[in-house]
């Protein structure tokens, strides 16, 4: 069956290539049938790679192992849905994945507003093609996943901390996302390329940034909960140069759902969202360049593979394209109107984005900085924690002020009078609750209280959003149904806010003790006391495991087990750590066996007490609600649209 | 290569090049292949439309913000005008008819009177 999914990629690489030439040639001298062609073509290639990802799948579940990637990332006793998970768990597939995504993607979106935006979609056929060609021909030159070989009695096994839940659903919902960006591009060009600067390009393709963004944002969190439980270092977000890439598209995107509001009401910043869009797009093929490549030294970095190059190729030209299609369109691209006040909804949009833009390009930085070390003085030199915390505080406490104070200001201008009404009860909150925070202890970290006190405040400012919106429709329902977006935005705002208060909480407020305990010795951390109770060793089919028992009293009465275990297939130790919700404390004990020593029964543990954790994950399912209520087609703008562009498709 | 493999294989193809093909066996002769892009007109009608949608959203969240207090009364006898005629001009570009109406809808008191 190899033959047949290098037989459909060879396929979609060719139905790639003709959707990108004839695409652009139907565009550019009009031909109508063409195109349709060209259409039909992107719809096939999409056809086709779901055949070669079928067979792929399918040699996964079966254990085929004369699939050269089957036997490198699975063996017999892997279960099938991690089985399944190899897909995404080598290159080769993680590829595969890419052009299945985006050519999926790209169909639904050109047949979705085939009719509508037909002279736009035109030309975003051959963007689309465009990129589509890239990865079918690295898929089908430089990385095949259908490598075939004698097949050996077994697989090498899937790395054991991709052996995870959270592992099943991170990395497609990362994909999901980066791959989700390719669409506003595409829409974008064919915006320019076509000359149709107007706004039909933003409607069409709204919906598909605010689910790209999603799967983006929410993968991120799966990923940081995967590595508190999985990795085994106490953290969730490491500043590692992957996990930056994946948050870099997310800020720009953030950026642009923002900005392309004023856009829409006022005819601005059009040279800027296409800036914004094009940056998200090269940022999101970044990532895959820095997680593939190995030009940076990263924990989720791969081995050193061929394709590095080529997807520097890559990013180069299609940045050159990028920046060379929005100078060509410049002067259709000048806005209507000019900011009227400096204290109005739209500027405290502008501040937002250069906040979340200076951000990003200051990760960005942190990220190329061993890069750059590396041509100029011929050696790696890293940013460590201290850069990146410090300008995540100079730059999001800020903005979290301004998630604040943005929806309580008019479109327009708002005077400092309506300004100083409407912000009395938000300030009142504010204080008081920093002056609470402050008797009960938590003034210890500057930024901690700055970052709760600023958190009270937007959370207030939402309240009362909610509460006035609904005096003046009469019904929440009706508030919500009448604008899902800017009532969606402000659920999103708060999930923002749980997420800075659980940051701030456990890594402001947090305890860390290292201790070397013998058998029957005692800690006490935090109100909770441990005591270790000695080693236990088991072997199971798939490892060896090693345990530190430890009796815990104080807020939490129980016995834990953290240790290790060695892995047999591949051969690789796993860190297991013993992680206990304290709910009523709103806090996790997480203990770390750093080292084991069964003869003797002493151990080396680190224990951590997380004040707030679980906010970041609760914030997690609120920020999806809030995506869920954005996302939530509204009948009557639909009938709006599509009674504005009829006459278009007359 | 099994023999499925080969059957599964061939159908793909041939499906792919009878869809890519299919615009071309179905109109294999035709007066006009032209793209029914939109002309200078149809651009135009969209310019406006869309600053009729703009000014009518404005209109329409100057009042939701008077309502909910977040601008004042001054402010508001100040933008609202301006709005209102830019409102009135978009419409009564596109079609003067529907001035009324429309302008209604948004959920402005006072119209423009027609010319």
């Amino acid at each position: 069956m190899a033959e047949l999914g290098r037989a459909a990629l060879v396929l979609s690489l060719g139905l790639s290539v003709y959707a990108l030439v004839a695409g652009a040639v139907a565009a550019h001298r009009n031909l109508r049938r063409l195109s349709t062609s060209a259409r039909n073509a992107l719809f096939c290639s999409f056809a086709s790679t779901l055949v070669a990802a079928a067979v792929l799948a399918s040699a996964l579940v079966r254990h085929d192992f004369s699939f050269a990637y089957v036997a490198e990332h699975t063996d017999r006793n892997l279960s099938t849905p991690y089985a399944l998970s190899a897909f995404w768990g080598g290159q080769e597939g993680s590829l595969l994945l890419w052009l299945l995504v985006l050519t999926g993607f790209g169909s639904l979106a050109v047949f979705l507003n085939r009719r509508l935006l037909r002279d736009l979609t035109a030309w975003v056929v051959p963007v689309l093609g465009g990129i589509g060609t890239f990865f079918a021909f690295m898929l089908v030159a430089v990385s095949s996943p259908f490598g075939t070989q004698t097949a050996p009695l077994d697989g090498a096994g899937l790395v054991a901390s991709l052996q995870n839940p959270y592992m099943v659903a991170h990395p497609p919902m990362l994909y999901l996302g980066y791959v989700g960006l390719s669409i506003p591009f595409a829409f974008a060009a064919g915006a320019l390329l076509s000359g149709n600067t107007d706004e039909r390009w933003i409607v069409a393709t709204r919906r598909w940034t605010l689910v790209a963004w999603t799967f983006l944002g929410f993968g991120q969190l799966l990923g940081a909960h995967w590595a508190y439980v999985e990795v085994g270092w106490g953290g969730y977000y490491a500043w590692d140069p992957v996990e930056n890439a994946a948050l870099m598209p997310w800020l720009a995107a953030t950026a642009f759902l923002h900005s392309v509001m004023i856009q829409e009401r006022k005819g601005m910043l059009k040279v800027w969202n296409m800036v914004l869009v094009a940056l998200a797009f090269e940022l999101s093929i970044l990532g895959t360049f820095l997680t593939r490549s190995g030009v940076v030294n990263s924990i989720h970095s791969f081995a050193k593979s061929p394709i590095g190059g080529w997807f520097l190729a890559f990013l180069v030209i299609s940045s050159l394209f990028s920046v060379a299609l929005i100078l060509w369109r410049l002067p259709l691209l000048k806005a209507k109107t000019k900011l009227e006040s400096a204290l109005s909804r739209e500027a405290t949009f502008l501040y937002n984005n250069l906040l979340l833009v200076a951000l990003c390009l200051t990760i960005l930085w942190g990220v190329l900085f061993p890069i750059v070390t590396q041509l100029v003085k011929g050696e790696q030199r890293t940013i460590g924690r201290p850069y990146y915390d410090f300008f995540l505080r100079a730059f999001g406490l800020p903005l979290l002020f301004l998630m604040g104070i943005g929806p309580l200001i008019a479109w327009r201008k708002t005077s400092l009078r309506a300004l100083a009404r409407t912000l009395f009860w938000p300030i009142v909150v504010t204080i008081a609750c920093g002056v609470a925070l402050v008797f009960v202890g938590a003034g210890s970290s500057t930024p901690g209280i700055i970052a709760y006190s600023f958190s009270a405040f937007v959370l207030a400012t939402i309240v009362l959003e909610f509460v006035r919106g609904t005096r003046a429709t009469g019904s929440l329902f009706v508030l919500i149904g009448r604008n899902r977006r800017r009532y969606g935005g402000y659920i999103v705002h708060a999930a923002i806010v749980l997420l800075a208060i659980g940051i701030a909480g456990s890594s402001a407020y947090g305890a860390n003790v290292e201790q070397r305990l013998t058998r029957g010795q005692s800690v006490t951390v935090d109100g909770y006391t441990l005591t270790n109770r000695g080693i236990i060793q088991r072997t199971t089919i798939r490892a060896k495991e090693t345990r530190v028992l430890l009796d815990v009293r104080g807020p939490w009465k129980g016995q834990i087990q953290t240790g290790s275990n060695q892995f047999f297939n591949p051969p690789e130790p796993a860190q297991e750590v013993a992680i206990k919700t304290n709910w009523l404390r709103a806090e996790d004990l997480y203990v770390i066996a750093d080292e084991v020593h069964p003869a003797t029964g002493i151990v080396y543990v680190q224990i951590l007490v997380k004040p707030l954790v679980n906010l970041i994950w609760i914030a997690g399912i609120v920020f999806l609600l809030g995506s869920g209520v954005a996302l939530w087609p509204d009948a009557r703008e639909q009938r709006r649209l599509v009674t504005r562009l009829a006459p278009a498709r007359a | 290569m099994t023999a499925a493999a080969i059957v599964l294989g061939a159908l793909l193809a041939v499906g792919v090049v009878v869809l890519v093909a299919l615009p071309f066996l179905r109109e294999p002769v035709v007066s006009d292949d032209r793209l029914d892009a939109p002309s200078e007109a149809e651009e135009r009608r969209l310019e406006l439309v869309e600053e009729r949608d703009r000014t009518l959203a404005a209109l329409k969240e100057l009042e939701f913000d008077h309502r909910t207090g977040k601008i004042g009364d001054d402010d508001y006898r100040e933008l609202l005008p301006p709005l209102r005629q830019a409102a009135a001009r978009a419409l009564r570009a596109l079609e003067p008819d529907q001035e009324i109406a429309v302008t209604r809808r948004a959920g402005v008191e006072e119209v423009q009177p027609k010319h």
